[in-house]
């Protein structure tokens, strides 16, 4: 069997990604797709519509430092036990990008919605809050079922990619991604996923019954690179840990310009080697 | 009298007590207290009591992604949740998301809202839980209501904040009034204490009671198997929390 056109290398698998685009992206504890990011940076993308599945951290404070982001869409942006998201909070302050505030189970059913083709999905609570109120794009509706039951509508989430890391995936372009459900969702809801894995290997997951039920088939996937611990410095389950020390060191570098700068230049450092 | 215990060590029992009973707890992100608090009322619930710890890979029995927590919060399977805010009001709003200046663009911005628009709404018992007790976080109205304490009639609302626990005290709350009310107050804290650091009304009775001190058994469990049980999601948290 040869292998799929959709294996490329890491940069190959950036360019795929124009300026504009509307990547969705996961949550710290699920596969941050860390190397790709870097090298879209690299690369100088402009005006991205972040999604965050529902969460995010680093990932979104790198994007938005290096001047990537125009919209972030997200449930909460955070680098969790190391504090608030610097570059995040600055940018809102000063206004340099636009925030969609949601929830975390509304991202969640938007792209679920995307993933089954219809125009909407509802959902339970938010009616009240001040996030209904920021959000036009949300709809208070009326239970067609029960007269007096008012629901919310969120229109589907239909990102262009959705772009995360998993442990590994074969040479048909499939990818296996265990019991991370949320990056298969992500998926389906996207119009491609591109994905970096730890390891490629021979053969098909879809032959072996035990692989088969978390793999994402290669009909939804657009390009796969290879990356070893290409979710650093975040976690990878299964894998390795957060890098405690870069963490500790960006969260109080990354207050100012400088600092950031510095820190994100340590990150390119191996990806410059590599691509000399 | 001499430091038995750790306030962290009280603060796992308080909330320990409004957990009996329940039969699944889930804990998210950065709850280290409610989460050995749920694992304590698991331990003591004779296998009756579920515990997702969220962060956990030994202590979460979702496989169904990050959705799975909501689905089993709609479809009523969750019992107990704990939300906090960087700010929380009189009438149980709170805010994750930001305070001074104008939304969006506050002069301090909070990570955002997380689930709690949706799970305050679903859960039947939510603890309010926020160490720090101030008149910066307990405001008379929050700057912007990332989900509210109570809803219209109509709405459809199965859950709601029940109960507040801060580092002073122990409060509930009855929707139906839409106010607190302050049940005792921790050991080595006064009353007074609280009225200077509430920035909100609420109603006691005429003698507060002090909030019991964990007893020799809670303290033998916390600090032998609940302690690594935690350490598994929390492990700065289960260092310094605990007495020797």
């Amino acid at each position: 069997m040869s292998m799929s056109p959709t294996i490329m290398s890491l940069d190959a698998l950036a360019a795929l990604v124009p300026d504009g685009a509307k990547i969705a992206v996961p949550t710290d504890y699920s596969g941050i797709a860390m190397a790709a990011t870097l090298a879209l940076i690299r690369r100088g993308v402009r005006n991205l519509h972040l999604v965050s599945v529902p969460a995010t951290g680093l990932q979104a404070d790198l994007l938005i430092g290096a001047g990537c982001v125009a919209v972030m869409e997200t449930a909460g942006v955070t680098l969790g036990e190391y504090g608030g998201a610097p570059r995040f909070n600055e940018a809102l302050r000063k206004g340099q990008i636009k925030v969609l505030d949601a929830t975390c189970p509304a991202i969640h059913a938007a792209l679920q919605a995307s993933e089954k083709g219809v125009p909407f999905a509802t959902l339970r609570g938010i009616l009240g809050s001040d996030l209904l109120l920021n959000r036009p794009d949300w709809a208070v509706i009326d239970n067609p079922f029960q007269q007096g039951d008012k629901i919310v509508a969120l229109p589907a989430i239909r990102p262009d990619f959705a772009l995360f890391h998993a442990p590994m995936a074969d040479e048909a372009g499939n990818v296996w991604i265990g019991h991370r459900r949320e990056q298969m969702t992500m998926a389906h809801a996207s119009k491609a996923a591109i994905v970096t894995v730890e390891e490629l290997r021979p053969g098909n997951f879809l032959d072996d019954p035990l692989l088969a039920p978390g793999t994402i088939p290669s009909i939804y996937v657009g390009g796969v690179a290879e990356a070893r611990r290409g979710a650093a410095p975040i976690a990878m389950w299964g894998r390795y840990p957060i890098d405690d020390a870069f963490m500790r060191g960006y969260a109080e570098a990354a207050r100012t310009e400088a600092g950031f700068s510095r820190m994100l230049d340590l990150l390119m450092e191996p990806q410059k080697a590599a691509a000399e | 009298m001499g430091a038995e215990y750790t306030k962290k060590e009280l603060l796992i029992t308080v909330v320990a007590r409004l957990l009996q009973g329940c039969g699944h707890i889930a804990c998210g992100a950065s709850s280290p207290i409610p989460g050995a608090a749920a694992l304590l009322t698991r331990a003591r619930s004779n296998g009756r009591t579920r515990v997702t710890v969220l962060g956990s890979e030994k202590n979460n029995f979702f496989t169904n992604g990050g959705v799975e927590l909501f689905d089993i919060a709609g479809e009523g399977r969750l019992d107990a949740f704990f939300l906090g805010g960087g700010q929380i009001d009189g009438f149980a709003n709170i805010n994750l998301v930001g305070t001074g200046g104008t939304y969006p663009n506050n002069d301090v911005r909070w990570p955002g809202s997380f689930g709690s628009a949706y799970l305050y709404f679903v859960v039947p018992k939510v603890i309010l839980f926020r160490e720090e007790h101030t008149r910066r976080v307990f405001v008379p109205k929050v700057d912007f209501v990332s989900a509210p304490g109570v809803s219209e009639p109509g709405v459809y609302r199965p859950g709601g904040p029940k109960h507040l626990v801060t580092n002073l005290a122990l409060f509930d709350f009855d929707p139906k009034r839409i106010r607190f009310t302050l049940v005792s107050v921790h050991p080595g804290h006064t009353v007074e204490e609280v009225l200077d650091n509430t920035g909100f009304d609420f109603d006691r009775p005429a003698m507060v009671p002090v909030t019991p001190a964990p007893d020799a058994q809670t303290l033998a469990e916390l600090r032998g198997s609940i302690r690594p049980e935690i350490a598994e999601t929390y492990p700065r948290f289960a260092e310094t929390a605990f007495a020797a």
